[in-house]
């Protein structure tokens, strides 16, 4: 035992370089300096980065972060969800049907479809936890159970599957604008009569900033972050996440309610897949059928390039938040290049596959597996 | 001195198989009570049963004086009986002080909030690490980088920290090396002179010697008896677990060597 208090001379000294690598974030940091850096020097002059251009990606990119936060906790805690695109068609129907075709108020509809999806999160948790199924087909089975409901209610209700109106319903509604508003209208403002940003100069419009506040969606984006970030590192339940994901028998024996944690976090991707329905039925003044076609993958590509392990039991916010960042940016800086965008996916692919084999590599150095 | 744990005439039936025939095991505090038993006597359901996680079918479980009746591992755990098992203790992509804390996460408050007490887990893991002779680089490495015995002595030391009065280790030194084992057996050593009884379960009578002050076999769901140190030779305790006849036989064509 002696020589072990003076230090085992097999293990190197970790370099700092080394040291950084095993951050989580690293990854997503890497990333989305890299997009920066390439859009900035090939697309700087294509609009991509003045006011309108911002925003247009900035929104993009929180849409995917509000999905990703949701999916980065539960891939921590070791499940899947990929009933999240169908969820947010789902969502999106149901505000439609109870807020216009039954002409609810709209903050009942908004507060009664969170609480049904919410319900099917934790249905997904439940079955997953006591089965012990994998979720992926547990999930999978949701995915088509929920889309299969989203195109049937509406064309036995409306004998359509697109459904308007929302918009006027939510007038003078209020909750609704903490999804739909615009907020710092003032300072956009103040921002374009100063001449910081450019305004319309033409129109009825003319004199108003091109942008005129920022989307409650994107505040929403940020809020789900911090949220997420702080509970993961800052919380014993956040340990409890990285426990159940880690090895969930492990959790178990150290007192550790995995299955409660499971549940919870397939609730929250729940959550988190509403609030983008409501927020986007919101923007566009309607709810369709076809809305969220693909999310699960893109949330999932999204956390990955943040370094979370497919396995669980390791992964960031932040790091998942960046990957989102990465996922808008270029794909509306493609749009802004001028570049073909059926690339985009020549190049998701790319990314993806390259995230998968640093985090392999990443979770090697962790665990000391040679 | 008076046990701190009593296991009277336990039996556990699963269906139609009985795992547990009547076993009946006290521990001391401070000693370090060996069970001992080939694969599938009983020692497995018998600790489980210890701990919580089985109910017996029948018989009694007296602990510090008091009959208990554990509804849960939870329960089990609260009253001071803390269980380090073989393979599912730690989490190798966690960091040391997240582990050790793992299940019982000390909380401070901000504001209204109660958050992770991050300085206060990273210093108490460091100072236990280091009684327990194992150097850190930091309390944020993983402990997938600490070998198979290190990881032991973590989970030994955090059953401590909290507050075991009795601990059972699961085959602790079975998949360990000789050094790591003799790790092993020192902290087994160094835990039970805090007056913390010790069930260590094992198949390997020379580990068992080592630092074993009482020995109970089990064979086939039942008791074979216990010996306490110095009264039963290691010859004696392996022909007892392996049930005898067999024994004698097969280590005569290995040439004693088992």
């Amino acid at each position: 035992m002696s020589d072990v208090s003076n230090g085992d001379e097999r293990i190197k000294e970790i370099s700092k370089f080394r040291q950084a690598l095993i951050r989580p974030e690293l990854g997503g940091i890497v990333g989305t300096v890299a997009v920066f850096v390439f859009f900035g020097l090939f697309a700087f002059d294509s609009g991509m980065f003045n006011s309108q251009g911002v925003m247009n990606w900035s929104v993009v990119s929180a849409q995917f972060m509000i999905i990703a936060v949701g999916a980065c906790l539960l891939m921590i805690a070791g499940e899947f969800d990929l009933s999240v695109g169908s969820m947010i068609g789902f969502a999106g129907m149901m505000i439609a049907i109870f807020g216009v075709t039954l002409g609810w108020p709209m903050w009942i509809a908004i507060l009664v479809t969170f609480a049904i999806c919410v319900a099917f999160g934790a249905l997904n948790g439940y079955i997953v936890v006591k089965t012990g199924l994998p979720s992926f087909i547990v999930t999978l089975a949701t995915l088509f159970i929920l889309r299969g409901f989203t195109i049937f209610i509406p064309q036995t209700v409306e004998r359509k599957t697109i459904i308007g109106g929302i918009r006027e319903a939510a007038e003078g509604d209020w909750l609704a604008p903490i999804f739909g508003a615009k907020i710092g209208a003032p300072i956009f403002n103040w921002l374009g009569d100063m001449g910081i940003i450019s305004v319309f100069e033409r129109g009825n419009r003319a004199g108003e900033p091109v942008v005129n506040g920022i989307p409650m969606l994107i505040v929403w984006a940020i809020g789900l972050v911090i949220v997420g970030h702080f509970v993961l590192t800052r919380t014993r339940f956040g340990n409890w996440i990285f426990a159940a994901g880690g090895d969930a028998d492990a959790a178990r024996n150290a007192g550790v309610p995995v299955s409660s944690v499971k549940i919870k976090m397939f609730m929250f991707t729940a959550f988190c897949a509403t609030v983008f329905a409501v927020c986007q039925v919101m923007e566009f003044g309607s709810a369709g059928a076809d809305r969220g076609l693909l999310k699960e993958f893109e949330a999932i590509i999204a956390v990955v390039i943040g370094g979370a392990l497919l396995t669980g039991g390791y992964g960031s916010v932040i790091g998942a938040a960046l990957g989102a960042l990465i996922f808008g940016v270029v794909q509306q800086g493609l749009f802004f290049a001028g570049v073909e965008s059926s690339l985009f996916r020549v190049f998701l692919g790319i990314i993806l596959l390259a995230a998968v084999i640093l985090n392999t590599y990443i979770r090697r150095i962790i665990t000391g597996e040679r | 001195m008076s046990p701190i744990i009593e296991m009277k005439n336990i039996e556990k039936h699963f269906g139609s198989v009985i795992a547990l025939a009547g076993v009946s095991v006290d521990v001391l505090p401070g000693e370090c009570h060996c069970l001992l038993g080939d694969n599938g006597a009983g020692k497995s359901t018998f600790i489980k049963t210890m701990s919580g996680v089985h109910k017996p079918t029948k018989g009694e479980i007296v602990f510090d004086g008091q009959p208990m009746d554990f509804a849960n591992p939870r329960a089990a755990i609260s009253a001071g009986i803390a269980t380090v098992h073989q393979h599912l203790g730690m989490i190798p992509l966690m960091s040391v002080a997240r582990n050790f804390f793992m299940g019982n996460e000390p909380i401070k408050k901000v504001g209204p909030i109660n958050v992770f007490d991050h300085d206060y887990a990273n210093d108490v893991t460091m100072e236990e690490m280091k009684k327990m002779g194992i150097n850190l680089r930091g309390p944020d490495q993983a402990v997938g980088t600490l070998s198979g015995g290190e990881r032991q002595t973590v989970a030994i030391a955090r059953a401590v920290h909290f507050g075991a009065k009795v601990l059972i280790l699961d085959e602790p030194t079975s998949a360990l090396g000789v050094r790591q084992t003799a790790n092993v057996l020192a902290t087994i050593d160094r835990v039970r002179k805090q007056g913390i009884a010790v069930v260590f379960i094992t198949h390997n009578v020379r580990h068992a010697m080592a630092v074993g002050d009482r020995f109970t076999v089990l064979n086939r769901g039942k008791t074979l008896g216990t010996a306490l140190k110095g009264e039963i030779t290691p010859e004696a305790l392996q022909d007892l677990m392996a049930g005898g006849q067999e024994m004698v036989a097969l280590e005569g064509s290995l040439g004693g060597t088992v």
